[in-house]
């Protein structure tokens, strides 16, 4: 707003001065061209080589792509990221919503709470990601010691193919549920407060108010969240890597668990670069996906 | 509820018992929503004051009847974490200093010429997976015999530290009132002065927003220091995880070295409560 008055008040003043500021832009651009853009660049060329580090490169074009759809292992690492995502998306979504109407009221001690709440976000995975494999230890952890208390029969949890997901899952809500939390929460402080007093005066319940005005009033907030976990979420790989390293087996290998021991156990850099590829497009299609979601919402 | 509705209890009375029965529900549900965050950090340090015998428990022990500073001793004197945390920090400082320099500049021009494409950039850095830059920069690095170096390890990491030093302070650089900067301008001042001296003062809380939100981010990461580090120039996070569980070590010992990757992200954490969702969401939100 005031860039615009200004410009009107002296013509030319501010674009004359315009191209300096892209020289500001210059060392930062050099330093991303270096360490981001170069890397992208560079991975889709050696993904058309078959190349193992210390051994020399050989052009093969596609046939790492070609390769990759016929692979057994990696088709079943994209049907495991997807499961888990599924469930890393959904349920933090949900229990976040849940979280954000309860922290929305006030009630003592509500900042510290709210504080405490958030810890896991900023926590290191790894050191969260090793007290959970202590945790989930079948013997001494303390997980089955709290399902017995309740009644329940001890569980194998990463120990067991059927389980791992869901249990991999569960440190990723713990982790991730307070970000919806605070995404949604600061949709609910924007909200305007005419339409519940008018719904109240024409006897809407509680839930009638909830379904029909907060929640599409917040929705627009829900799908930034739902975004920014499914780009998370796709691309776990601390905490899955420390408790279960893809296993028991392969029953928890993602696709970003595959591109490691391609790239780093194997050095198969050839390989792995085309995993990479594919794997940025399935990123880029599902952000894309939910953000279409989004702008179809708007319209209707 | 239905106790209450049954019986022939006054309409005051009953309203107030509705309300006290209100009550406790939420109360139930805070708690029932903040326990498990709390619980696994007191876990996490239940397990690092307690003896091996105390920490194989069945069931387990909660709080020690003697507890023990001893696994702390050990991981400091047996398991260098004095080193490994100093690499932590030379790595995650140098790599906020580079990000700074070049990220404070960067996110100025941004502000000042409304390039908002730029942030797409940032977006899609955001969606690239950490692995794929690591396995040119790797390949790169072999090259020029700079792997298992502390060099190699700070220019990994400004993959993390710019983006999110340019985000945070093109967002910020755009509150701030143009007139000061037009009245330097106009002063005969360039470019240049009216950014060192007008806007840089003013953005100082944005910059510590940045920083802090840099350094946590480099700080946690664990996928670069695991693969580009040897043996002596291992990050933090990436010798809690080899080190101590390549060597067998004991529960005890694995919780103290835990705590001490993230007690300093938590204290951190505690300064820029309100700004964090916006570190989180980089690339992602435009309100």
């Amino acid at each position: 707003m005031t860039s615009a008055t200004a410009a009107v008040a002296r013509p030319g003043f501010l674009a004359r001065r315009h191209r300096s500021y892209y020289f500001f832009a210059v060392p930062a651009l050099v330093v991303v061209g270096a360490v981001i853009i170069f890397p992208w660049l560079f991975t889709v060329w050696m993904s058309a080589f078959d190349w193992k580090i210390g051994s020399t490169a050989h052009f093969v074009g596609l046939e790492n792509y070609l390769g990759l759809a016929k692979n057994q292992r990696f088709i079943e690492s994209i049907v495991h990221t997807f499961y888990f995502t599924l469930l890393a998306v959904v349920v933090p979504l949900v229990l976040g919503l849940v979280a954000a109407l309860i922290f929305h009221h006030r009630f003592p001690f509500r900042g510290m709470l709210r504080g405490i709440f958030t810890m896991p976000m900023m926590a290191t995975p790894v050191a969260v990601a090793l007290v959970w494999t202590m945790m989930f230890h079948p013997q001494q952890g303390v997980l089955n010691y709290l399902l017995s208390l309740v009644g329940l029969p001890p569980s194998l949890w990463v120990y067991s193919p059927t389980w791992v997901i869901p249990s991999l899952v569960l440190v990723e809500i713990w982790h991730w549920t307070p970000l919806v939390m605070l995404i949604v929460l600061g949709g609910l402080a924007a909200l305007p407060t005419e339409p519940y007093e008018s719904a109240r005066l024409d006897g809407a319940s509680e839930w009638q108010l909830f379904r029909y005005i907060t929640l599409p009033l917040i929705a627009p907030f829900l799908v930034v969240a739902a975004v920014i976990r499914t780009i998370d979420a796709l691309k776990a790989f601390d905490t899955i890597y420390v408790i279960s390293q893809g296993g028991p087996g392969t029953a928890s290998e993602t696709i970003n668990l595959y591109l490691y021991l391609q790239a780093f156990a194997f050095y198969n850099v050839g390989n792995a670069s085309a995993v990479v590829v594919v794997f940025f497009v399935i990123i880029l299609a599902l952000a894309l996906l939910l953000l279409y979601v989004r702008q179809r919402a708007k319209w209707s | 509820m239905e106790l209450t509705a049954s019986l022939p209890i006054p309409a005051a009375r009953r309203a107030r018992l509705r309300r006290g029965w209100r009550k406790l529900g939420f109360g139930f549900a805070v708690a029932v929503i903040v326990s498990p965050a709390i619980m696994v950090f007191l876990w996490m340090l239940s397990l690092s004051v307690k003896t091996e015998v105390d920490n194989t428990a069945y069931p387990p022990i909660f709080i020690p009847d003697h507890p023990t500073l001893a696994n702390f001793v050990q991981v400091f004197t047996e398991n260098s974490m004095g080193l490994y945390f100093w690499n932590s920090i030379v790595v995650s400082g140098c790599a906020t200093l580079v990000a700074l320099a070049v990220g404070i500049p960067a996110g100025y021009g941004i502000a000042r010429t409304q390039a908002h494409k730029l942030t797409v950039l940032i977006l899609i850095a955001r969606m690239t997976p950490a692995l794929s830059y690591l396995i040119p920069l790797f390949t790169v690095f072999q090259l020029l015999g700079l792997n298992n170096t502390l060099t190699a390890l700070v220019i990994t990491h400004l993959v993390i530290t710019v983006p999110i030093i340019v985000y945070v302070m093109a967002g910020h650089f755009e509150t701030l009132p143009k007139e000061l900067e037009e009245a330097a301008l106009i002063d005969g001042g360039s470019v240049w002065t009216s950014f060192r001296y007008v806007a840089l003062p003013l953005a100082r809380p944005g910059v510590v927003v940045a920083t802090i939100l840099a350094f946590i981010f480099s700080w946690n990461n664990f996928v670069f220091g695991a693969v580009l580090a040897g043996r002596a120039t291992r990050t933090l996070p990436a010798a809690v995880y080899n080190v101590l569980t390549f060597e067998q070590l004991a529960w005890g010992p694995l919780a103290a070295a835990a705590l001490i990757v993230t007690v300093p992200v938590l204290l951190l954490t505690i300064v820029i409560q309100k700004e964090i969702v916006v570190g989180l969401t980089h690339g992602g939100v435009k309100a």
